[in-house]
């Protein structure tokens, strides 16, 4: 589960090996010579494909072969089963993934009363702009989507101060303590986050040295978001797969502990800062439960909460509209680092748990 | 998992020891040491973490043998709290449904994500094209998503969804109106919002299936299916596990599907214990039921830490392998 560039296995010694196992098969002393000339041919292929998989791998960082081989898509019985199939494939993925979101965006526009009647019919009575005016200015989107804009910077900042300092600390520095605090910060991961919600409400209730309730405070959102193991580690990797050789460089040439960190070791991290940050403005972006009990005023109510609660006061047309707009920034995203995303979505289950 | 040739991995800095000679150690020396910056370094780290998630966990287990309330000082009362709730008939109807969702959740959502991405493997052109819209669903806010399929879900004769089915002579449903279809449409609309993340978790581990096996299994004279049988799932067998132990980790704490699709209704068919717990503590008439709420809650996260220690066992072994 490493997002590190160094860490990629396929990259270096699979290529060498592949020969020779194909060469060890071809020894086997049952093969005719029809079968040895398969596979001698089968290996001049896997060669060539192997070259340009190795340019296609640098482009989309997949290695190009699945069970079928290229002599099985010669086969036309294979060729047009697949063609088919991935046809069909296709065709589901786009009624059942984009499906609903060009729905969506349909109703967006659509005056209520049609989407109540003929929701399926193509802007039977015209197009209703006004929805998404509605939506923006009288349902008072435009300032929840700014609320919600603000917890992400904020919760960001939290978890990067936090992931980077404290992954700095554990990888470069590593004091004494440190196996002690990795291993209390690796702990909390087994701990489901229902655990936390009645006892981290009190805390924010009646939060130490403080002596005034965060509730109602973007900070009660912010401060808790930190706390996040998987960043921690994510970043804390990453920093071990640095060359310690750049970090003793910068030591001699009198570099103390915060230079080291703010000119070598932030610089390098421009990857995994980049993660850690689309993963950080997705998550708060989603989250529902915690807002919804510590942001109590309306007033300061990010997308998700406020949504379901003006869902019955509100225009369908509009609330329609309104749900098109809170999705826009996330999609948006999605689209712009899709690598990132897709990259990191087999982590990104991992951090619910 | 099958990375045979992992680079080799950079030790525990060696050097990092080198300012650390504890021959004797004072506060001079730890000065010196870098002592004083590594602590401003842990600083934001120990802060946030201590306040905000080691004291609450403690604090979530001495809760669950207290009784507390916002008025008085929290008295502890032994095992009153899990007794209260082990006694409490709702508890077992929401185990109940949860398994319920846990199971269904594995029946829609296990082998069709499985199934695409064998074939998406195949894709030889936009193979990113069929990823992107897979995964297109997870991006979609979790609130939006569950109320679009709200409106979709209208058990009206021109809800979106009974429109579509009137074409083929199907319906119209109650959706979620009734107590027999309820749960079922929310695993849909869930499964819906969760099948990308896994066909890519998946298509990862079919991308680090070694090619020379496949060459290998050919030059024997396997044919499609033998390949797929012998070489793809038995590659994928730790994956499929994992994925296993995620969606049973995940499904035991679904809360949002049912507080926004029914409240739990109807007739609590879709209460499940997630939401239980929120209801102890945030939706009770006679002030929160905090000790109630903890205890439920660490028992299952007493259930829960069994599947998580298998996960981090797996994908340990599964990374550094």
């Amino acid at each position: 589960m490493t997002l590190s560039p160094t860490d990629n296995p396929s990259e270096i010694g699979v290529v060498s090996q592949d020969s020779a196992a194909t060469t060890d098969a071809v020894d086997d002393p049952d093969g005719t010579s029809r079968r040895a000339a398969a596979a001698s041919r089968n290996r001049r292929e896997s060669d060539r494909r192997k070259v340009s998989s190795r340019r296609r791998k640098a482009l989309d960082g997949v290695e190009d072969r699945g069970a079928l081989s290229e002599a099985d898509w010669r086969r036309p019985s294979i060729r047009w089963g697949m063609a088919t199939t991935h046809v069909l494939l296709l065709v589901i993925l786009v009624v059942a993934g984009l499906g609903p979101m060009l729905l969506l965006a349909k109703y967006a526009v659509t005056p209520t009363q049609d989407i109540l009647r003929t929701p399926m019919a193509i802007f039977p009575n015209g197009i209703a702009w006004d929805n998404l005016d509605k939506a923006w200015n009288d349902v008072q989107v435009s300032r929840y989507f700014l609320n919600t804009i603000w917890l992400a910077v904020g919760s960001w900042a939290s978890q990067i101060l936090v992931a980077t300092t404290g992954g700095y600390a554990l990888s470069v520095l590593r004091p004494r303590y440190g196996k002690v605090v990795q291993a209390l910060v690796l702990s909390t991961m087994f701990v489901p986050a229902i655990v936390l919600l009645v006892p981290l409400y009190l805390t924010i209730l009646d939060p130490p040295l403080l002596g005034r309730s965060l509730i109602n405070s973007f900070w009660a959102v912010w401060l808790p978001a930190g706390a996040s193991a998987f960043n921690v580690l994510l970043v804390q990797r990453f920093f071990d797969s640095l060359p310690r050789e750049v970090f003793e460089a910068a030591r001699m040439d009198g570099a103390g502990p915060y230079r080291l960190f703010w000119s070598v070791v932030l610089p390098m991290s421009k990857p995994i800062i980049g993660v850690v940050s689309v993963f950080a403005v997705i998550a708060a972006w989603k989250d529902f439960l915690w807002p919804l009990l510590v942001l109590k005023d309306p007033a300061i109510q990010p997308l998700s909460v406020r949504l379901p609660s003006i869902e019955a006061s509100t225009d369908l047309g509009v609330f329609l509209a309104a749900l098109a707009i809170s999705t826009l920034i996330p999609v948006g995203l999605f689209l712009v680092f899709q690598r990132m995303f897709l990259q990191g979505a087999g982590l990104g289950g991992a951090v619910k748990g | 998992m099958t990375a045979t040739t992992a680079p080799p991995r950079r030790g525990p800095a060696s050097h990092a020891r080198a300012d650390r000679d504890g021959r004797h150690r004072s506060p001079v020396t730890w000065f010196r040491g870098g002592g004083l910056s590594n602590l401003v370094f842990l600083l934001p780290l120990i802060l946030i973490f201590g306040v905000f998630s080691w004291f609450p966990i403690v604090r979530a287990v001495i809760m669950s043998f207290q009784e507390t309330n916002l008025v008085s000082d929290p008295t502890f009362v032994g095992l009153d709290n899990f007794r209260q709730v082990l006694n409490d008939p709702l508890l077992w109807k929401a185990v109940q449904n949860t398994l319920y969702f846990a199971f269904l959740a594995l029946l829609f959502g296990y082998p069709i994500p499985l199934v695409a991405a064998v074939l998406m493997r195949e894709v030889r052109r936009a193979r990113g094209l069929y990823s992107a819209l897979a995964y297109l669903p997870v991006v979609v806010p979790p609130v939006v998503a569950v109320l679009l399929w709200k409106f979709f879900y209208n058990g009206s004769p021109t809800g979106v969804f009974n429109t579509i089915l009137g074409w083929v002579g199907l319906g119209p449903y109650p959706w979620l109106q009734d107590a027999s279809t309820a749960m079922p449409s929310l695993v849909l609309a869930a499964t819906w919002a969760g099948a990308g993340g896994t066909i890519i978790i998946y298509l990862a581990a079919l991308t680090s299936v070694p090619p020379e096996l496949y060459d290998a299994s050919e030059v024997d004279g396997a044919g499609l299916w033998r390949k797929i049988w012998h070489v793809t799932l038995p590659a994928l067998r730790g994956v499929l596990f994992i994925t296993l132990i995620l969606q049973v980790i995940g499904t035991a704490q679904v809360f949002l599907e049912p507080y926004l699709f029914t409240g739990g209704g109807p007739n609590n068919a879709t209460l499940t214990v997630l939401l239980l717990i929120y209801r102890y503590a945030f939706q009770n008439s006679l002030g929160g039921d905090y000790g109630a709420a903890t205890a439920l809650s660490i028992m299952l996260a007493a259930v829960l830490a069994v599947f998580s220690i298998l996960y981090f066992r797996l994908t340990r072994s599964w990374s550094t392998s």
